[in-house]
């Protein structure tokens, strides 16, 4: 629908668009069901930077701070890109995992602990 | 020959509806160019019913003693070292929310109400629309002065204004202002005058004077009590212009539908953080976000909609959302504010037994099961000396700003709620499908948010260098303003005045 405005011609430059980022593109990372981390996460990054790196220095320190991280098995992790399944392949980049700007990445972790039933 | 007196009723009419004018060689259209883009169709500007029955120079002359006896007060208030009868020093960081994210709303208003003050066509409106837009800037400089004895004392007030255009949780309130300003005079109308003022006043105002009164704040409990007659005219305001609105034209109702759904909802987000001040903020409590919003929207929203029912008004479809969100806000908003307590400018705190215990009780179907654990952990940390700070930044909604914190309360409440769309190639997300619908009715508008998370990143914010870039663009004070309030030096000096180790 249009914006009501007093101009016809009345439009917004996107403020965010890719290229405003310096050559980055923008991932949103959430590690489902750990409210610990209120939200999901933002990050600026290389689209050539290979996933198994985004887990290592991304992930990896972003999301240690869980007491039960160290305890993930990531063999059995299921991931989502956008909402839909995905099995990232580690060694490829994001562009070649199909990331792109402003993509949203989730994984489910399959461990009991205490924490599970809170959510945190 | 000496004036002739006149009597009450000339006097009014005089110095009301005898103030407009006729346009003889000019177009009225060209005077009022804001009057028709919003669609909204006026057929008689005489059916405005004149809220207020108040003449200018009545006007001044009670306002000018109200701010007499207010600034008595607040001397008294000063000489007296009020500060010291607050019930504590945690108290305090309520009011530097009100001052940061509140009272800058008021200077919004202010000039929101001189715009429409300007641009209605009706002399009534425009009169009405001008008092209130003076009582706003009233409110902003009184609040001012009201906080500015804690200033001395205490952290986190003094780059209040600074602040406003940069802080990511300011962002909130400001957008939510400059959404409405941005709109026309009507919209502005509906979203302020009456979704904000009319509604949901009573759920902004009424807690945080009631959280001073309980806790010992003078300062505030003296401006709220002098702000008490003017929101009373705000209301009569809002309460006219959705009924005049109504009765004019039949094709106003589903853009007066529109706006009432999209305002009640922005301006509900904004409560997040009354509710957040409420069950955790105040060492006195005065009732939980829970039972306000069941006293003041259930209850009186409730009869408010019935009332407007005659007209097609419908009462929002979100509300049986809300009502299963009023057992989950609270408990949200202060674990992301909790965790990440570097970034703000008032301090955070892991609440004490009795708090848990009175959380409990107060939000049986929710606290021990999903919020009461987060805080035994947050305890268990702190205990360690590793106090929990959230590491990197949180993904926002697009239109509320907001972080994407709110979870899917009526099926799974550990599960965050994900919306997005895409506009013109490019992907936008949402906490929520209001949220997502307001940019989709609009999407020229919101395309361009200043979203604070996106703007550290793109280097706008104190250039590249990290997050202690970002605290200086903000004139955050690291160590002293933020962080725990444990160990602050609001505390310490707390506890020097009070004379306890
Ligand atoms: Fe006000
Ligand atoms: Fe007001
Ligand atoms: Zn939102």
């Amino acid at each position: 629908m249009a914006t009501q405005a007093l101009r016809a011609d009345y439009h917004g430059d996107g403020k965010d668009t890719e290229d405003k980022f310096h050559g980055a593109i923008l991932v949103y990372i959430n590690w489902d069901k750990h409210l610990f981390f209120y939200s999901a996460k933002a990050f600026p990054l290389d689209p050539n930077m290979p996933f198994a790196a985004v887990l290592e220095h991304v992930i990896g320190t972003h999301f240690c701070q869980h007491p039960e991280y160290k305890n993930i098995n990531w063999d059995t992790v299921e991931w989502t890109l956008n909402n839909e399944p995905f099995m990232p392949v580690m060694e490829k980049s994001l562009a070649e995992n199909g990331f792109d700007h402003k993509c949203l990445l989730r994984f489910k972790t399959a461990e009991t602990s205490s924490f599970e039933a809170a959510g945190i | 020959m000496s004036a002739k007196k006149l009597n009450l009723k000339d006097k009014y009419r005089l110095l009301t509806r005898d103030l407009d004018w006729d346009f003889s060689y000019e177009d009225r259209k060209d005077a009022f160019p804001f009057e028709e883009f919003e669609g909204i169709k006026i057929t008689d500007w005489d059916k405005w019913e004149d809220p207020f029955r108040l003449t200018m120079d009545a006007y001044w002359k009670y306002q000018a003693e109200k701010e007499k006896k207010l600034y008595a007060i607040y001397d008294a208030f000063s000489q007296n070292n009020g500060h010291l009868n607050v019930s504590d020093a945690r108290y305090v960081n309520a009011i530097k929310i009100f001052l940061t994210a509140v009272s800058p709303g008021e200077l919004a208003a202010h000039s929101g109400f001189a715009f429409t003050g300007r641009q209605m066509g009706g002399i009534g409106a425009r009169i009405a629309a001008q008092m209130q837009s003076i009582d706003e800037l009233r409110h902003i400089q009184t609040q001012i002065h009201a906080m500015s004895h804690y200033n001395k004392f205490f952290d986190g007030f003094d780059e209040f204004s600074h602040m406003h255009d940069r802080v990511w949780y300011i962002s909130v309130v400001k957008s939510f202002f400059d959404d409405a300003r941005s709109a026309g005079p009507f919209e502005f109308m509906v979203a302020i005058g009456f979704s904000f003022e009319y509604v949901l006043t009573n759920l902004l105002f009424v807690p945080f004077m009631s959280g001073a009164a309980y806790n010992g704040d003078m300062a505030t409990v003296t401006f709220g009590f002098s702000a008490q007659s003017d929101e009373a005219r705000h209301m009569t305001l809002g309460l006219e212009i959705i009924k005049f609105l109504l009765e004019q034209h039949e094709d106003n109702v589903p853009i007066v539908q529109k706006w009432i759904d999209k305002w009640l909802w922005r301006g509900y987000r904004i409560l997040t953080v009354v509710a957040m001040m409420m069950d955790y903020m105040l060492p006195q409590k005065v009732m939980s976000w829970k039972e306000a919003w069941e006293l003041y929207f259930e209850q009186a929203g409730g009869a408010l909609f019935k009332d407007l029912e005659r007209y097609g008004i419908k009462m929002p479809d979100y509300t049986d959302l809300i009502k299963a969100e009023k057992e989950h806000l609270s408990h949200q908003a202060w674990w992301t504010f909790y965790t990440n307590s570097q970034a703000t400018a008032f301090h955070t705190w892991i609440p004490s037994d009795e708090e848990l215990d009175w959380l409990s009780e107060k939000y049986p179907e929710s606290f021990d099961k999903y919020y009461r654990p987060r805080w035994e952990l947050a305890k268990e940390m702190a205990e360690k000396g590793e106090r929990y700070y959230n590491e990197g930044l949180p993904q926002l909604c697009q239109t509320c700003q907001i972080p994407m914190i709110y979870t899917d309360v009526q099926n799974d409440p550990r599960d965050i709620v994900y919306r997005s769309t895409k506009y013109q190639g490019e992907r936008f997300h949402f906490c929520s499908d209001q949220c997502q619908h307001i940019f989709e009715n609009e999407p020229e508008k919101y395309v361009h948010a200043w979203l604070p998370v996106h703007q550290i990143f793109q280097g706008n914010c104190g250039g590249p260098g990290g997050l202690e870039k970002v605290m200086d663009y903000y004139k955050l004070d690291v160590g002293k303003a933020n962080m725990d309030y444990v160990g602050s030096p609001d505390e310490e000096r707390w506890k020097n005045w009070k004379g306890v180790a």
